[in-house]
């Protein structure tokens, strides 16, 4: 288990507080400037972003300059928090994984950028999504770029703001606003095992950051090494929408679609795997709660595929899809040494075809009049021809057919999976035939079959400044496989996440691909007799097994969110104010009004009387004489 | 001489005063029977002091007729000035500050 230990950061790495500034600043100047920055606001977005995407190129060129051992930086900013024993420094940690992180979120995020310039031309409110986009890449960066956890917690705490503010950016939409809320309050829940966390680790160790939490690591006791696992991945679940709080994911569609692909598909919702991988000298200490990541991650990526499966809005399905696949991550992520590696390249391969996916299925809206219905869809692939063979090249690479980078990836996982045990082979097994299912699904939903269009909608490809970041991200999500070449990646993430020693596996590598690959084709061929053989109805059908009826209804996800905590707490509320409005306000209320009465009726004694007022001065003097002659006579 | 007829007088005055402010609507009786009931006490005060053979009652006697002098006065105005708005010196028609 590597211990953090990073050198001080100069030359290029230097420049590292410039990565995380450029975005933080061209936020900065959108949401400040207003409407003076409206006319070249989106260009200034992009130009941050890519800013920060050269820096990041550069240094990582830098970084493959120097040996396997001479791979860690920090570059101290400033003290940010000194108090008692408590200190908090602001400093950014660059290593291979941050530096793969880096080089996703700022390229694909560029690539994004440079799609919604189009994608959003017709808003009125253009600047402050790029302002709102810039704030989400900046507080990522910060987030994958801390050395500590609160400083982590920092950026944790800044993505959920962006994608709450971009989730809402309709506000205009009820049923945007409700997602973008119901997304914060299950982050909250996450965030809170996120807090708790950094408490105990700082009651146990004396500090947050990470070089001190890894050196220190194996002193605490095996409880408290669990705990620390388990908040850490009751955060993770939170934020990566994995079981049991995935719930907001699917409502997080309603925001715009190159939301979706940046923030619920690519970069934000993989802080849950950047997190476990991070913070390895904790899970490598404690076995159940590695057990439980892997539990986690094989419920979650059977959980988001059979939602898949029975969704007909095209964003749902992707966003089913999303879940699923960082499921495999955290699976991976949860098998240790053997894992930490695939799942971080899962998690570029998937960053990959998935923001090509949600930005291709956003190309579709975009020329169907941003309806999300596939069953409205159908033989788009002569009308948009850009847009479908992007998509092809995503959905071969999601699916995991040979070659593609989707196939490296998570054949690397169902392998590491099945080594470790049966039942998280078999999840991670399964889990790829379903993906293949729905996925062709959506294809030939989308893209072929008989054309289902509404009336009036003319589908047209989507224009260059939209098409050239799928095109790339095309090209992405076909060669992503290299980062396997050798075994490269395994070998560069080394320093930070150890590496497995060999052995041969039980089945032979070449066996279980070919497995995997059968099991893929049975997934697609079954697609092909429920969905590509017959007519699609353009409604629909009502009479489902109970089995459709679960996924449509994200396998009763909420109703369980709502049997479990929103009624009973409800209930406890209401209980609440009524002991409030009858106990509370019913003594006070109560004597209040007794002295009210009481003094009603004393007032009627003040009758206005001169001659009763003698009347009492009378009887008083002569109640005093009485008083006096008593006490003085006896 | 005893001073007892002198006290009997006293109390007299007083009792007819006290009953006087008590049952009479007309405010300037009213009046009147307080001063009747301070020059009572008046009489009280001087016959102890000649008793007792100081000064200290009869000092109290002239502080009790010049407060007499001052109420009359104020009292007076007042008694004028309700008469002249209310035409009636009745001091029960004089009964708007209450409840």
């Amino acid at each position: 288990m590597p211990v953090v230990d990073p050198a001080a950061a100069d030359g290029v790495f230097s420049l590292l507080w410039l990565v995380i500034a450029l975005p933080a600043l061209g936020a900065a100047v959108l949401l400040l400037g207003g409407r003076r920055t409206d006319a070249w606001g989106h260009l200034l977005g992009v130009a941050t972003v890519a800013g920060s995407f050269v820096l990041s190129l550069v240094a990582f060129v830098g970084l493959l300059g120097r040996g396997a051992d001479d791979r860690a930086f920090t570059q101290h900013l400033y003290t940010w928090i000194e108090a008692g024993g408590f200190r908090v420094e602001a400093s950014l940690l660059y290593d291979p994984l941050s530096a793969l992180f880096l080089l996703l979120i700022t390229g694909v995020g560029a690539l994004i950028h440079l799609y919604s310039v189009g994608y959003m031309a017709h808003d009125p409110r253009r600047r402050r999504f790029f302002a709102y986009l810039n704030l989400f890449v900046a507080a990522m960066l910060v987030l994958v770029l801390a050395d500590d956890y609160v400083v982590l917690f920092l950026g944790w705490e800044g993505v959920g703001l962006a994608s709450y503010l971009l989730i809402g950016f309709w506000q205009h939409k009820p049923s945007a606003a409700v997602a973008a809320k119901k997304a914060f309050v299950v982050n909250r829940v996450g965030d809170l095992g996120m807090a708790l966390g950094i408490m105990l680790m700082f009651a146990t160790f004396g500090s947050t950051a990470f070089a001190e939490v890894s050196r220190v690591a194996t002193e605490a006791t095996d409880g408290v090494l669990t705990a620390l696992g388990l908040l850490l991945l009751l955060a993770a679940c939170g934020k990566s929408a994995q079981v049991p709080l995935q719930s907001w994911l699917l409502d997080a569609m309603e925001g715009p679609t190159p939301v979706s692909a940046l923030i619920h598909a690519a970069t934000m919702v993989t802080a849950g795997v950047y997190l476990v991988v991070r913070s390895n000298f904790i899970y490598e200490n404690a076995p159940v709660a590695q057990t439980a990541v892997v539990v986690v991650g094989a419920v979650t990526l059977l959980w988001g595929a059979v939602i898949g499966c029975a969704k007909d809005d095209i964003k749902k399905a992707l966003a089913g899809s999303t879940m699923s696949q960082i499921g495999y991550m955290m699976l991976a992520a949860g098998l240790g040494v053997a894992g930490y590696a695939f799942a971080i390249f899962h998690l570029l391969t998937h960053g990959f075809f998935k923001a090509n996916m949600f930005l291709g299925a956003g190309s579709v809206m975009h020329g169907m009049d941003d309806d999300v219905d596939m069953r409205h869809y159908g033989a788009l692939q002569k009308a948009m021809p850009v847009t479908f063979l992007t998509f092809a090249m995503g959905y071969l690479a999601i699916i995991g057919f040979p070659g593609f980078s989707g196939f490296w990836s998570k054949d690397k996982i169902i392998e590491a999976g099945f080594e470790d045990n049966l039942v998280a082979g078999l999840a991670a097994l399964l889990g790829a035939g379903i993906t293949a299912f729905y996925m062709t699904r959506l294809m030939l939903m989308t893209f072929f079959g008989e054309k289902r269009w509404e009336k009036g909608v003319h589908p047209h490809e989507s224009p260059k400044v939209m098409t050239v970041p799928l095109i790339v991200l095309a090209a992405l999500s076909v060669l992503g496989g290299v980062m396997l070449l050798g075994d490269w990646i395994v070998g560069f993430l080394a320093p930070v996440v150890g590496e497995a020693e060999h052995h041969t596996p039980a089945v032979p590598p070449i066996v279980m691909t070919l497995v995997v690959v059968a099991v893929v084709a049975v997934g697609v061929a079954t697609a092909w007799l429920l969905v590509g053989r017959r007519e699609v109805p353009r409604t629909a059908p009502q009479r489902v097994s109970v089995f459709t009826r679960a996924a449509r209804a994200d396998l009763y996800g909420d109703a369980i969110n709502e049997a479990l905590f929103m009624r009973p707490g409800d209930r406890f509320v209401g209980d609440l104010v009524t002991f409030d409005n009858a106990g509370v306000d019913g003594a006070v209320n109560g004597t209040a009004a007794a002295f009210g009465g009481m003094s009603g009726r004393m007032r009627r004694w003040q009758n206005g009387f001169v001659r009763s007022y003698a009347l009492s001065v009378l009887v008083g003097a002569l109640v005093v004489l009485v008083a006096m002659l008593a006490v003085n006579l006896a | 001489m005893s001073e007892t007829p002198f006290i009997v007088l006293s109390a007299i005055l007083f009792t007819i005063g006290c009953v006087g402010v008590l049952t009479r609507r007309n405010a300037i009786v009213v009046f009147m029977c307080v001063e009747l009931m301070l020059n009572a006490s008046n009489l009280a005060l001087i016959t102890f002091a000649r008793v007792h053979g100081n000064l200290d009652g009869q000092v109290a006697a002239f502080f009790v007729m010049v407060v007499a002098a001052a109420e009359v006065v104020v009292g007076l105005a007042i008694i004028m000035t309700i008469f002249r708005t209310r035409r009636s010196a009745s001091v029960d028609d004089a009964s708007l500050l209450k409840y």
